[in-house]
């Protein structure tokens, strides 16, 4: 067996990069839930009316609810293919430790997911009657709220490996721990649309992101290892 | 100072007996407080200037609510001795909590929307003290989802433990919801350090309820460990010495 690198963080960094190039080998994962995103959206002019004013209205909890849903699916196989092929458990023997091999993971899956909804969502604002101007505001919310749940879901993703039918149980486990980061994540949406200064909400938010980043891969290592006895 | 009487509590058939010996006490002394409470509060103590006999309610609405915070957390601190010491007897007890919060969280939820109806003339607002507590449902819910969808009960025990401990982050949002938001709920009448917001005669009926809630609380749970230890213990000779004599 070689010696694997000496640093956590540059371990972290090859997990990540691994998996930027698996997920880029193929790409066609990655659009699954960015058109689940998509048509989410579009399902709420259809449904409660195409008239702007309105959706305007309910345009921050529209992008919000759609863009946990898409985050939620995408977190069923942030850990599933590496658990089946055997990856999981060579992490958790390599020696390095699983808490930042996990980070990477989840960073990983947050480049791929959380950043391309991110781009996403001003657009489909705009459809939704949002206003261009508050289009860097819609971004980095669901950018930083993206992150938190990213790693809040990398919990409940180790927590039902191996369940049969996880991905509802998934839903069940996440949502609501995830309810606070749709509150201050959706408000802060409201005020960038309106033109108001959105700061208040966005630094809990990255309170959040910051407690989530930190204690979550603890759990979800040992989440892992527990599904890997 | 020996740590035995700990070590003890890591046998089943120890907390089998002790379970059994304790639960009768338990039960009887909940009970006459319960009723004694009962009277108390609902025929004895004057009615509200405000709300009139409405607000009796408490008596049975702020015991099912608090505990319902205390046997999740109750939960949690079990389910981590059972993770960190790998006590058996823990996760048990844990699994046990679980059903018991959730009816609490229950309770609390229909007699506080039975309160509302004539107080807020609705019996459901999106209020964060409500939502929070019905994310506390959920919580409870996904948790026994979590430990059902296992085969291997070990797996279930140490997974369904990881989920109760970082559930626990629920705990104080729904305990300080009406202090952190404009909320329509009204704040807490109790208080350990300041002055309480409640007239004696009042506040003797609602502390000896939820006094009387929390012994109910652990007779109940006794009588459930003791359930799931057989349950879990089923195999072994004990079991079968205890229930034949």
């Amino acid at each position: 067996m070689s010696q694997g690198p000496s640093s956590p963080l540059t371990a972290a960094r090859l997990v990540i990069a691994r998996d930027l190039l698996l997920a880029f080998r193929r790409p066609e994962q990655l659009l699954q839930p960015l058109a689940f995103f998509v048509m989410v959206t579009t399902l709420f002019p259809l449904s409660v009316s195409p008239e702007l004013a309105q959706l305007r209205a309910i345009a921050p909890g529209v992008l919000w609810v759609a863009a946990l849903l898409a985050a939620l699916l995408a977190l069923d196989f942030l850990f599933r293919d590496d658990a089946q092929d055997g990856t999981l458990e060579q992490y958790a023997l390599s020696g390095q430790s699983l808490t930042w091999l996990l980070l990477g993971k989840t960073a990983a899956h947050w480049l791929l997911t959380g950043v391309p909804l991110s781009l996403m969502a001003p657009l489909m604002g705009y459809t939704l009657g949002v206003p261009a101007s508050a289009g860097a505001g819609i971004m980095l919310t669901v950018a930083l709220g993206s992150l938190a749940l990213s790693f809040i879901g990398s919990i409940g993703a180790a927590l039902t490996l191996g369940v049969r039918r996880g991905g509802v149980l998934l839903s069940i486990l996440i949502l609501p721990l995830a309810v606070p980061i749709l509150i201050f994540g959706s408000r802060a949406t409201q005020l960038a649309i309106g033109g108001e200064p959105y700061t208040a909400p966005m630094e809990l938010l990255g309170a959040i992101v910051v407690l989530s980043f930190t204690l979550a891969p603890l759990a979800a290592a040992a989440a892992v290892r527990i599904s890997l006895e | 100072m020996t740590w035995t009487w700990f070590h003890r509590l890591g046998s089943p058939p120890y907390v089998y007996r002790l379970a059994g010996r304790l639960t009768p006490w338990f039960g009887w002394v909940a009970a006459v407080l319960l009723l004694g409470a009962l009277y108390d509060g609902l025929v004895i103590a004057p009615p509200d200037y405000q709300q009139g006999d409405g607000f009796r309610i408490i008596y049975v609405h702020v015991p099912a609510a608090s505990l319902s915070l205390m046997i999740y957390t109750s939960m949690a601190v079990a389910a981590a001795v059972g993770l960190i010491w790998r006590i058996k007897v823990a996760h048990a007890a844990a699994a046990s909590c679980a059903p018991i919060g959730a009816s609490f969280t229950v309770v609390a939820l229909i007699t506080g929307s039975l309160w509302g109806k004539p107080m807020w003339g609705t019996y459901w607002v999106w209020d964060p003290r409500l939502t929070s507590e019905l994310l506390l449902l959920f919580l409870y819910l996904g948790y026994m989802g979590l430990r059902s969808s296992f085969d291997d009960l070990q797996r279930a025990d140490r997974a369904s433990a990881v989920l109760a401990i970082v559930g626990v982050v629920n705990v104080p949002i729904v305990k300080y919801s009406v202090v952190w938001w404009n909320s329509l709920h009204q704040g807490s009448s109790l208080s350990l350090t300041g002055k309480d917001t409640i007239a004696t005669p009042m506040l003797v009926p609602l502390l000896v309820s939820i006094l009387g809630f929390t012994l109910f609380f652990a007779a109940i749970l006794l009588m459930r460990l003791r359930a799931e230890v057989l349950r879990r213990e089923r195999a072994a000779s004990w079991v079968r010495e205890a229930l034949s004599s």
